[in-house]
């Protein structure tokens, strides 16, 4: 057997600086390349055009306008959807207060439990439907849509079932009882699970619920709407209304209602906290983060590098939980840059709904736009830049997996969250000074940290200031588990029996 | 040594047995695979009649398709060694030779040297070795190397594949542990499994093990290649093992150079599949002889 | 001469997910609805072959997710609903009214709902994260027993079993339950939901017969962890205990009050089979 040539180490990024090997060296000759690998979206059935679900009736706008929705992968237009102005919210938050008042308050919590299980099962039933309207919808792969959105919204609908009836089990000792009318508006990057998040403990709880979903993405809330309207809930307990800033404004800051939760960025998520000032209105946010993902020099590497991969391009990095600041130990930065790059080749970016694509599409053309400023900021302070070398689509919105060396904690790109597939690489010498890196950010939402050493973790994790922390791992879920976040990532947590306490009284 | 976490090592496993292969690369993917077969026949009924069946079955897979290439080897005891070199004379297919007192391994160095060396001198182009599990746990490193040293300098001419028995590790770390020692000690391919036992060859330890030899290589610039054997009967898992091969290593690793399927049922799975895709049915396998 | 001549069924044993006779070969007439019926009478080898499937199945079913658990008794609970007719006409088979047995009925699927809600929750209501002095991480956490064996309320009707065998299977332990000497027909209809409910085989097997031939032998069983005891006579129950201390197994007894409807949603329940773990470890450099 032939000797192989040995591979050179020399790094060259994007920019100019610095030297690494490139995918050149890495020779395909005779390649076996992948066939494209299309998943059928024929079925879909998309209407050309969406009223407002209010009161278990799909109604039209009061003014009468739509806009359209995009699948930011082709640009083309996918549908209608209504536009929800203040007179529309008035309808809604109406129609969510009777129902709550007529029947859902009184309503046993066995059967409030039966209605959730109805609408879990359903969603496990027409994944597939779904799973290929999110990705046509907001540009994820369809990968990530059948096998983590869908699967796991279900697994919420079905976990907060199971709560309905079991309170005071969750909260000894008091008497648990709902809000009432529960206003939640919901980001682009996960649609239809953040609907599951926001909807499900909501109804188990007892309250009811108007739900505004992103206006790039509003075709899977709506199709939970006709699976709503499938399971027979009573009409008025989830009424969704669509419609962009104005109408979430317009939203949370009805006095009909009395409950607010929010999951998007930090600023609006201000905005909305001086809009319900003074009124007393519960209120819970999710918001932005600039997670640290900290790799000491005894962690398993190539899982580590998994974990950083994931962690940053999952979602294309629309995820506010991204692990957007890789801090690695000092004396193996060049191994797992290394090892990084040579992962990074084999992401697959193209048409979301092909099966084997591992980054989708950017969610809008202004989502991009932000990207493209903050990674220019990057290039301005001195950053060394790798970008994978991929060909992208001619139309659309698309982003290479970028990371940038040389970055420190003074640089805009270290501070502030860009939300897209790129990843700063700073370093560390010390656990003491990872852990005050780490902290050093007004966010608090998440965390990674990745060393073999269990006592490690265990210490490490204890000193972060995040919500989750995740170690020797990144971005897992699950409805028993809860998520939120700390400072100005926001308050409350979502997931869990603590995802249950900001849709209680459970005062005496 | 690199340490591995088995979560984040099988969630990365799966993630690659994800990928969906179709229409122009199933077929060149599945043509792939027949050339790194080593056709594999290890039973203690063998006899010189099967194996020349066998051998004739390596060169020419489907009698309907000629197209087709030959496998990498065949794989025999000792003993059969003679049959399959004159079967396969003239032929690109390599005989390989398992050695060792294969498949426990517990027999005396001068024994497993002996048996190597007869097998060479009767015409193995390769030699499928295993290590001493017993010593490995034992925590005797040094002594499961140098055997794997004695028996690469008895090998002469002949390639050297050493089997860890990953079954039998125990963890992905003593798998990544063991492949080192195996390249070090001077081993031509490392390779998972004898076969016998299960667990056999599976996604996470042939992921730990391309990892070991792509760093190996990078460390040392010398390049050894990697054999999965044991339970891989259907198509499906080949591409698999393929798609971990080429997005691990890159695509010059698709070569039997490099890698190799230890396999016998899995060839007319490969044919069945073939078949399905050039005229569109499902196959049965009454239609392909089993050698 | 035009009226239909009915396929009448052998009441069968529920073993390792199949339904088989007693390895005895003997059965015991019972009269039903209309006829008399031939039900399988339980042996201590039927006993013997039901903790050896119990105790093949348990470490895959404790294996899985408590949420795959909760599916799975929540598919329980849509096939005993899809079979409300049978499971009603089983009932009234044993003798109840059909006032009577609508309400059983009904009581048995929404008991295995709740149950299934509480699967994926068990750990959340009863784990603590202890805050011991020092620097270690501390944490209790409850996992199933193993083999639960259950002798059934001498109760007929589903709802008294369901209250019996779900608890248990919640929780993750596999079980073997000695159906009520007076009501076979429940039992082998709940048998046939749970066989076409996604169980793994041996997770749940349900025995008819006469418990006194067949209870003693469950509760002297070495390989098994816990038994869950319903209407036991004092005497009885002595006895039980009796045998039961040979492998120092954990015994709960139930009685009538146990399965009244608020009863039937109790976590503790599920508690009575359950270990707790505590596990420490060091949060340090």
């Amino acid at each position: 057997m032939t000797q192989a040539r040995k591979t050179k180490t020399a790094i060259r990024p994007a920019n100019g600086r610095l030297a690494m090997t490139a995918p050149s060296d890495l020779a395909r000759l005779d390649a076996w390349e992948y066939a494209p690998a299309p998943e059928a979206r024929d079925y879909l059935a998309i209407k050309p055009r969406y009223e407002l679900f209010v009161g278990g009736r799909w109604q039209k706008p009061k003014s009468g306008r739509h806009f359209a929705t995009i699948n930011p992968a082709t640009e083309e237009t996918l549908a209608e959807v209504a536009q929800a102005d203040a007179a529309d919210v008035d309808r809604a938050v109406a129609a969510a207060r009777t129902a709550y008042e007529k029947y859902w308050r009184r309503c046993p919590p066995a059967h409030r439990a039966k209605y959730l299980f109805r609408i879990a099962r359903a969603i496990a039933e027409r994944s597939r439907e779904l799973a290929v309207l999110e990705s046509v919808d907001g540009g994820k792969p369809i990968k990530e849509a059948r096998d983590f959105d869908v699967p796991l919204a279900a697994q919420h609908f079905f976990y907060y079932a199971g709560w309905a009836d079991k309170l005071e089990w969750a909260f000894p000792n008091t008497n648990p009882r709902p809000l009432g009318v529960a206003a939640q508006i919901i980001p682009w990057n996960f649609p239809l699970l953040m609907a599951a998040w926001k909807i499900a403990p909501a109804l188990a709880c007892g309250n009811t619920v108007v739900l505004k979903p992103a206006e790039t993405t509003p075709l899977t809330a709506l199709r939970l709407a006709e699976i709503i309207e499938q399971a027979d809930l009573p009409p008025g307990v989830v009424n969704i209304i669509t419609g962009a800033g104005a109408t979430g404004a317009a939203l949370a800051g009805h006095r009909g209602v009395d409950k607010v939760a929010f999951t998007g960025s930090t600023e609006v998520g201000k905005e909305i906290a001086r809009a319900c000032a003074g009124t007393g209105k519960r209120l819970t946010l999710e918001l932005g983060g600039k997670a640290a993902n900290i790799v000491f020099d005894d962690a398993p590497l190539e899982q580590a590098v998994e974990g950083i991969v994931n962690g940053i391009f999952f979602n294309q990095g629309h995820v506010c939980c991204a692990g957007s600041r890789l801090l690695v130990q000092e004396s193996v930065h060049d191994v797992v840059a290394e090892l990084l790059h040579r992962r990074m080749q084999t992401l697959r970016v193209g048409d979301p709904l092909d099966k084997n694509t591992d980054i989708g599409a950017i969610n809008s053309a202004a989502q991009l736009s932000k990207i493209e400023e903050l990674v220019r900021s990057g290039d301005d302070d001195g950053c060394s830049r790798f970008q994978t070398e991929c060909d992208l689509p001619a139309r659309g919105f698309w982003y290479r997996p970028t990371f940038f060396t040389g970055v420190s904690m003074s640089h805009r790109i270290a501070q502030e969250e860009i939300f897209g597939p790129v990843l700063s690489v700073l370093t560390f010498r010390t656990p003491d000074e990872a852990v005050e890196k780490a902290n050093n950010t007004p966010y608090g939402l998440s965390a990674g940290v990745w060393t073999d050493k269990g006592s490690k973790n265990f210490k490490i994790a204890s000193q972060l200031r995040a919500g989750v922390v995740w170690s020797n791992t990144f971005n897992k879920f699950d409805p028993s588990s809860p998520f939120g976040g700390y400072r100005e990532s926001g308050f409350g947590r979502e997931g869990g029996i603590h995802g249950l306490l900001p849709y209680i009284e459970a005062r005496p | 040594m690199m340490t591995v976490d088995a979560v984040g090592l099988e969630e990365r496993a799966a993630d690659l047995a994800k990928r969906s292969i179709k229409k122009h690369a199933k077929i060149q993917g599945l043509r792939i695979a027949i050339g790194c077969i080593d056709l594999t026949t290890l039973e203690g009924k063998d006899t010189p009649g099967r194996v020349a069946q066998l051998c004739r079955k390596a060169l020419t897979p489907d009698a309907r398709d000629l197209s087709l290439p030959h496998v990498a080897a065949v794989c025999v005891y000792p003993s059969l060694v003679g049959t399959a070199k004159k079967a396969l004379q003239g032929a690109e297919v390599k005989v390989a030779s398992v050695a060792t007192a294969f498949p426990s391994g517990q027999s005396s160095i001068a024994v497993k040297l002996e048996e190597t060396k007869e097998a060479v001198a009767d015409g193995a182009d390769e030699i499928d070795m295993v290590i001493d599990r017993g010593a490995f746990h034992a925590g005797r490193y040094r002594d499961v190397r140098s055997e794997i040293e004695d028996v690469k300098r008895a090998c002469g001419p002949a390639a050297l594949k050493v089997i860890l028995e990953t079954g039998e590790l125990g963890t992905y770390d003593n798998v990544r542990r063991a492949s080192e020692l195996a390249m070090e000690a001077g081993a031509d391919f490392i390779k998972t499994s004898t076969g016998k036992i299960a667990p056999a060859a599976t996604l996470p330890v042939a992921l730990v093990m391309l990892h070991a030899a792509r760093d190996f290589e990078r460390r040392t610039g010398r390049r050894v290649g990697v054999k999965v054997a044991g339970g891989i009967r259907t198509a499906k898992q080949a591409l698999q093992y393929l798609v971990i091969v080429k997005e691990t290593c890159g695509d010059d690793w698709l070569s039997p150079a490099w890698f190799r399927i230890g396999a016998s049922s899995l060839l007319n799975d490969i044919l069945m599949q073939l078949w399905k895709e050039r005229t569109g049915a499902y196959q049965s396998d009454e239609y392909f002889t089993k050698d | 001469m035009t009226s239909r001549v009915a396929v009448r069924k052998t009441l069968k044993l529920y073993i390792a997910g199949a339904f088989v006779r007693s390895e005895s070969g003997r059965t015991i007439a019972v009269r039903g609805a209309d006829e008399s019926v031939n039900v399988a009478l339980a042996s201590r080898k039927d006993v013997r072959d039901a903790v050896r499937a119990a105790r093949g199945a348990w470490p895959a079913w404790r294996d899985r997710s408590a949420y795959n658990r909760g599916q799975i008794l929540y598919r329980l609970a849509e096939m005993m609903e899809s079979r409300r007719a049978q499971l009603i006409d089983a009932c009234r088979a044993a003798g109840l009214t059909a006032r009577v047995s609508e309400k059983d009925v009904d009581e048995a699927i929404d008991a295995t709902c709740w149950y299934a809600g509480l699967s994926d929750k068990i750990e959340q209501i009863f784990s603590t994260k202890n805050p011991v002095s020092g620097p270690h991480f501390n944490v209790s956490t409850p996992e199933s027993t193993g083999v639960v064996g259950v002798v059934a309320p001498n109760a007929r009707g589903i709802a008294g079993l369901i209250a019996a065998v779900v608890p248990p299977l919640c929780g993750g332990n596999a079980v073997v339950c000695l159906a009520s000497d007076a009501d076979p027909f429940g039992a082998v209809a709940l048998a046939e939901s749970a066989a076409t409910s996604d169980f793994p085989a041996g997770v749940l097997n349900i025995l008819t017969g006469r418990r006194s031939a067949t209870a003693p032998h469950l509760a002297a069983h070495m390989d098994v962890n816990a038994l869950g005891l319903w209407d036991c006579a004092s005497q009885e129950r002595r006895e039980l205990d009796i045998a039961a201390s040979a492998n120092v197994k954990r015994v709960a007894g139930y009685g009538a009050a146990d399965r009244s409807v608020a009863q039937m949603r109790n976590p503790y329940h599920v508690v009575d089979f359950l270990e707790i773990k505590t596990t420490w470890h060091p949060a340090g450099l």
